[in-house]
């Protein structure tokens, strides 16, 4: 393969990963924490409410694993296309 | 030992360390200055960001936001760490690629125009200013409540030492103090959280003590000891919200997408060696700040029920003033708490309808914080050091941004190119040695519309830097007609609505008269929207950029190939 053609293989691989991503971003934040908060609040979780706890608490943690789950899957990414640095 | 000694020994102890840092780490080129040498460690730098990003509002003032929020408060939470997970996946790396020293510096080249190169420094240099002017002010209240210095000396003294690590050292110098102040703003910040979490819930942690039952035997969860004691008073239950979801989902999105676009933070990312740090320390940076926000609503909860406890006393008749704790009469000095006895039974008492008697300032919930839970004078002390480090190292970043922007983005790219470097370094020192005057004068002399243009400065954020960075890099079709006519609209509508509400007609902020019921806070969501959809349609009817710019596009979607930061 030429390096152009990689790179664009690369690339699509790359959005779909984020695209995965950004859903749950979206799902544990906008969806657990706000939209769907006061359905969730009728479940407890020892003191917490469902939803009071992605909107204060849960949601945070997901964001750092979204990140270094990122960081791990597209370091594999870029090998397997042959685009990683040195 | 006193709290006042106590005090002076780890604020000067804080200092001393900070300018030794400052003096080992000066530098004698523009890439030292701009980006620390592009050879930062990435959780070295991910510390630093956090430091960075969290300032004195963070520090001092999210807790207490929290806590007469309720639920509510997560916008603050959630708005203030989601956009990592956006500047991991979908701006640090590719801007970091592209290799250059500031934003403006993308905006101009990716755009291939000057005018959206000025627009982007004006947006910059105005969104520093804003957020810079609040941190000065957070030096001098610090040092007026815990120091009993004039605030305008606690000003003074916090400009000085900024000038040493900011002018000298410039973006090296503040990177390592930054890893520094961290270390000291955590420590401080979760000391008294887990003293408290312990007293009150029996459990060291405060994530877990939030959701645990109280320690004093009853069985009742912290959370619905909370609830019951809201609803008594006359306030909404704690874990339910009053604002409006409409309003909450904009205002969490605008202080997101603002984060992922605010200058200061994007410029950290120019600072590590490689395109994949720059990934991981995006994930380091949100690991370090999540054990402060993660810890802020536990504070913000264990506060109140000590705060109502303590007024309304434990079988909730109201407190005898004559046998008040001392730290009421001591912060009734600084007047963030007041006590008028209505009644004249001479009790204090706090509640939501006519029964109040208290008028309490949100920020006295994490500075009182150990005084109400009685820990011990170290502890108190630790506060004030650890406030004055979320200020000063917030103040830098911002303070490296202003410089940049002029010496670089606005002297060598536009009015006098031929410069040397030296000259250009030079003129990065004099810019920043005049915005450290410009800061301090703001929180001597603050002007009243501070705390109204922090929302200002994520709206603009939110519907300039970021709909157009990321479109810079995942569209090749944007071009320069569309960047500019997008900023233009966004920046345009925000502004007009923010002013609109907060200044010419700030009694009609009510959520009846807002535009689909978002707030001007919010209001940045539809400003960014309407930025992509403005670009969009004008880069179709306009010719596509040249070919050496879609290049530029390809190229900086590959890691392979990132050198250092250049300056050409």
């Amino acid at each position: 393969m030429s390096s152009k053609s990689n790179a664009e293989a690369y690339w699509s691989a790359n959005i779909r990963l984020m695209t995965i991503l950004l859903v749950i971003w979206f799902a544990v934040s906008f969806g657990a924490g706000v939209l769907f908060a006061d359905a969730l609040d009728s479940i407890r979780i020892f003191g917490f409410k469902l939803g009071f706890f992605f909107a204060q608490q849960g949601s945070i943690y997901v964001f750092v694993a979204l990140i270094f789950i990122y960081v791990w899957r597209v370091n594999k990414i870029e090998r397997e296309y042959d685009v990683h640095e040195d | 030992m006193s709290v006042l000694t106590w005090t002076w020994i780890l604020v000067g102890l804080s200092f001393a360390l900070y300018i030794g840092i400052a003096i080992w780490s000066r530098v004698g080129s523009t890439k030292d200055y701009y980006v620390a040498g592009g050879g930062v460690h990435p959780v070295a730098n991910g510390m630093a960001t956090a430091a960075d990003w969290m300032s004195a509002a963070s520090f001092i003032s999210m807790a207490g936001l929290i806590s007469f929020m309720g639920r509510d408060g997560a916008v603050y939470l959630m708005g203030w760490t989601g956009g990592y997970v956006l500047l991991a996946l979908l701006l640090a790396p590719y801007l970091r690629k592209f290799g250059k020293f500031t934003v403006p510096d993308f905006v101009g080249d990716r755009y291939y125009s000057d005018a959206a190169r000025l627009v982007a420094v004006v947006c910059a240099l105005f969104v520093s200013f804003t957020y810079v002017a609040g941190q000065m002010r957070g030096v001098g209240v610090v040092f007026s409540r815990f120091l009993e210095v004039d605030v305008t000396w606690g000003v003074i003294i916090g400009m000085a030492i900024v000038f040493c690590y900011a002018v000298l050292g410039g973006m090296k110098g503040i990177t390592y103090t930054q890893v520094a102040q961290y270390c000291v703003l955590i420590f401080a910040y979760m000391v008294p959280a887990i003293f408290i979490s312990l007293l009150l819930t029996g459990n060291p942690l405060p994530q877990l003590g939030f959701g645990s039952t109280l320690a004093d035997g009853s069985g009742v969860y912290l959370m619905d000891k909370l609830d019951g004691l809201s609803t008594e008073l006359g306030f909404a239950a704690y874990t339910a919200g009053s604002k409006s979801t409409i309003d909450v989902f904009c205002i969490t999105l605008a202080l997101m997408v603002g984060t992922a676009g605010l200058p200061h933070v994007i410029v950290r990312f120019f600072t590590v060696p490689k395109v994949r740090d720059a990934r991981k320390s995006a994930g380091w940076a949100l690991l370090f700040i999540a054990i402060l926000y993660t810890t802020a609503p536990a504070v913000a909860s264990f506060a109140r029920v000590n705060m109502i406890e303590t007024i309304n006393g434990k079988d909730g008749s109201g407190q005898l003033y004559a046998e008040a704790p001392s730290w009421i009469s001591n912060w009734e000095k600084t007047g963030l708490i007041k006590w008028e006895d209505k009644n004249g039974d001479g009790r204090m008492f706090y509640a939501k309808d006519d029964r109040n008697e208290m008028t309490i300032d949100r920020d006295i919930m994490v500075l009182a914080n150990p005084e109400i839970a009685k820990l011990p004078n170290w502890v108190v002390a630790l506060v004030a050091a650890g406030g004055l480090a979320a200020a000063l190292s917030t103040a830098a970043g911002l303070l490296l941004v202003i410089s940049s922007s002029i010496s670089h983005d606005l002297l060598k790219k536009v009015v006098m190119p031929n410069i040397s470097e030296k000259q250009e370094l030079l003129y990065a020192r004099l810019a920043a040695a005049v915005a450290i005057f410009i800061a301090g004068l703001l929180g001597i002399y603050p002007p009243g519309f501070v705390a109204q243009v922090v929302a200002f400065a994520f709206g603009l954020a939110a519907a300039s830097f970021f709909p157009v960075i990321i479109m810079g890099i995942f569209s090749k079709r944007m071009n320069k007609e569309g960047a500019i006519a997008g900023m233009i609209i966004g920046l345009g509508f925000t502004t007009a609505y923010i002013v609109y509400f907060k200044f010419i007609s700030p009694e009609s902020n009510v959520a009846a008269n807002w535009w689909l019921g978002i707030s001007p806070e919010g209001i940045g969501v539809l400003g960014m929207v309407f930025n992509f959809i403005a670009a969009v349609v004008v880069s179709k009817l306009t010719a596509p950029p040249p070919a050496d710019i879609q290049d530029l596009v390809e190229h900086i979607r590959v890691p392979r190939g990132a050198g250092g930061a250049v300056s050409h």
